[in-house]
């Protein structure tokens, strides 16, 4: 199994040995030629502005839709989730997302750095106990039908899974805990 | 709504934020439509100051923190993370800026030093602080100070790599030399760093920094941020280097890509075509001792 992680900006390295623990190929996708032979995709957090940018410089949005298309699973944390919602709350004009998932997230929605935090989160198929960071945290404001919620903090959605699609709004490469990461190796990018 | 579902200020909150903002370029800017500018060219954060380093080298006098206005245009300018600089050791700056919703605080050698002893105790926060360093021994010391991201110093304003590329290398050789050393040598290598003894071990044990580290203070080019990422920075400040250039939207997305893009010589090649005119550089042997503002900071 080959996952890429989209390494244009932000917290990839992580990404990548945590599926490296899982005994996972993991590679570095910089350039769009390189989505060819991946079971999944998974976009890291880093500035949704300065990742959208570059994808858009380099090309990366029908190539990923397409690879999607062909049986390709995306998973998104945090800016990676806004980048793969069909619709993103109070983005910058002309902020582009891959519409992929039936989801509308709002950017920024917990607040600035000063409201950034950590807490103990029940998610749907992985347990209790796992504990979320969420750092200028985007949550999922609304769902479509086909979308499953797989977790709540304070009332609002902050998982969700539809089919081959995942996005989580905190940060499950920065706590160590892989349940996530497995998760999305055997059920998301293995259904 | 359960505020006590939430931990704030954690380290990992700290750190994180500075995990997000690798292989990123942070620029430097006065104004709102700086921030519009830097955020359009991809920066993921923008640090607003009353003035870029090169011009408060060229005014001389005492550099304090901007003015709260200025710092709130800014952050209601832009949805990028916003950092703002404070006086080495000036805590109530700090405390302003905290009180603002600042991101990110830079206690900064770029500014006038409000104390030559201490820093600002930056375990008081909730927001993070960003340090610069000239080498391991600082850098550790600004994290047992509480910063939760460091940045090499460089000499800010100058335009010139060379001082940038100089505490990099210091930084990445001293933690080449902790890795090689036996259990009972790091004690005295403690002394020697003049550093805490368990931020030493835990560096000689991971090969690397407890925190993310950028570079600041030189860059100019495409080619100066890839140099400083080849050389092991996570990322990127520039901080004169785009608005002093003749066209500073061009010349910033050139270093957003040179930076994502690193290792491949043909698309920085392609980025540094017809940028128009860099900053004019500055010879660090022309600067007084007295002028250069890396010796700030104990």
């Amino acid at each position: 199994m080959r996952i890429g992680v989209l390494a244009l900006q932000g917290a990839f390295r992580e990404h990548i040995m945590m599926l490296e623990a899982l005994d996972v190929t993991a590679v570095a996708v910089r350039l769009p030629e390189q989505l060819g032979d991946l079971n999944g995709l998974i976009i890291p957090g880093g500035e949704s502005t300065a990742i959208g940018k570059l994808m858009e410089t380099y090309e990366f949005y029908e190539p990923i839709k397409q690879q999607h298309g062909a049986g390709m699973a995306v998973w998104g944390t945090c800016a990676g989730a806004i980048l793969v919602a069909r619709e993103v709350l109070d983005a910058v004009p002309g902020q582009r997302s891959l519409e992929l998932m039936d989801i509308v997230v709002r950017r920024n929605a917990f607040g600035r750095q000063v409201d950034s935090f950590e807490a103990d989160l029940s998610l749907a198929h992985l347990g209790e106990d796992y504990r979320g960071v969420f750092i200028r945290a985007p949550w999922i404001e609304s769902v479509g039908d086909g979308v499953e919620v797989l977790g709540e903090h304070e009332g609002v959605a902050i998982a969700a899974r539809q089919g081959q699609l995942l996005a989580t709004v905190f940060h499950p490469e920065l706590t160590g805990d892989p349940r996530v990461h497995r998760y999305f190796i055997e059920h998301v990018v293995s259904s | 709504m359960t505020e006590s579902s939430r931990d704030t200020g954690t380290l990992r909150v700290k750190t994180g934020l500075a995990e997000m903002l690798k292989g990123g370029v942070i620029m430097d800017v006065v104004n709102a439509e700086q921030a519009k500018i830097a955020e359009d060219a991809g920066a993921v954060a923008v640090m607003s100051l009353e003035r870029v380093p090169a011009d408060i080298r060229a005014a001389g006098g005492v550099a304090r923190m901007a003015d709260p206005t200025r710092v709130e245009e800014i952050v209601g300018s832009v949805s990028i993370p916003v950092m703002a600089k404070c006086r080495i050791g000036h805590f109530v700056e700090a405390q302003i800026l905290q009180s603002l919703g600042v991101d990110y605080i830079d206690e900064s050698e770029v500014l006038s030093p409000a104390d030559e002893e201490h820093h600002v105790n930056k375990w008081d926060f909730n927001v993070p602080f960003v340090c610069g360093c000239r080498n391991l021994g600082e850098a550790l010391r600004r994290i047992a100070e509480g910063a939760s991201m460091v940045r090499t110093k460089g000499e800010p304003g100058t335009g010139n790599v060379v001082e940038a590329v100089r505490h990099i290398r210091s930084v990445t050789d001293e933690i080449a030399w902790l890795k090689g050393l036996r259990s009972e040598q790091l004690f005295a290598a403690a002394k020697d760093l003049q550093a805490p003894y368990d931020l030493v071990k835990w560096v000689a044990d991971n090969g690397r920094l407890p925190v993310v580290n950028f570079s600041a203070g030189g860059i100019a080019t495409p080619a100066d941020a890839a140099l400083m990422m080849q050389l092991g920075c996570d990322g990127v400040f520039v901080g004169s280097g785009i608005f002093k250039s003749g066209d500073p939207a061009k010349r910033a997305k050139a270093i957003v890509e040179a930076t994502t893009h690193y290792e491949d010589a043909e698309i920085i090649a392609k980025v540094s075509r017809n940028l128009g005119e860099a900053m004019v550089g500055i010879n660090i042997s022309d600067i007084p001792d007295a002028e250069r503002m890396q010796e700030r900071g104990w």
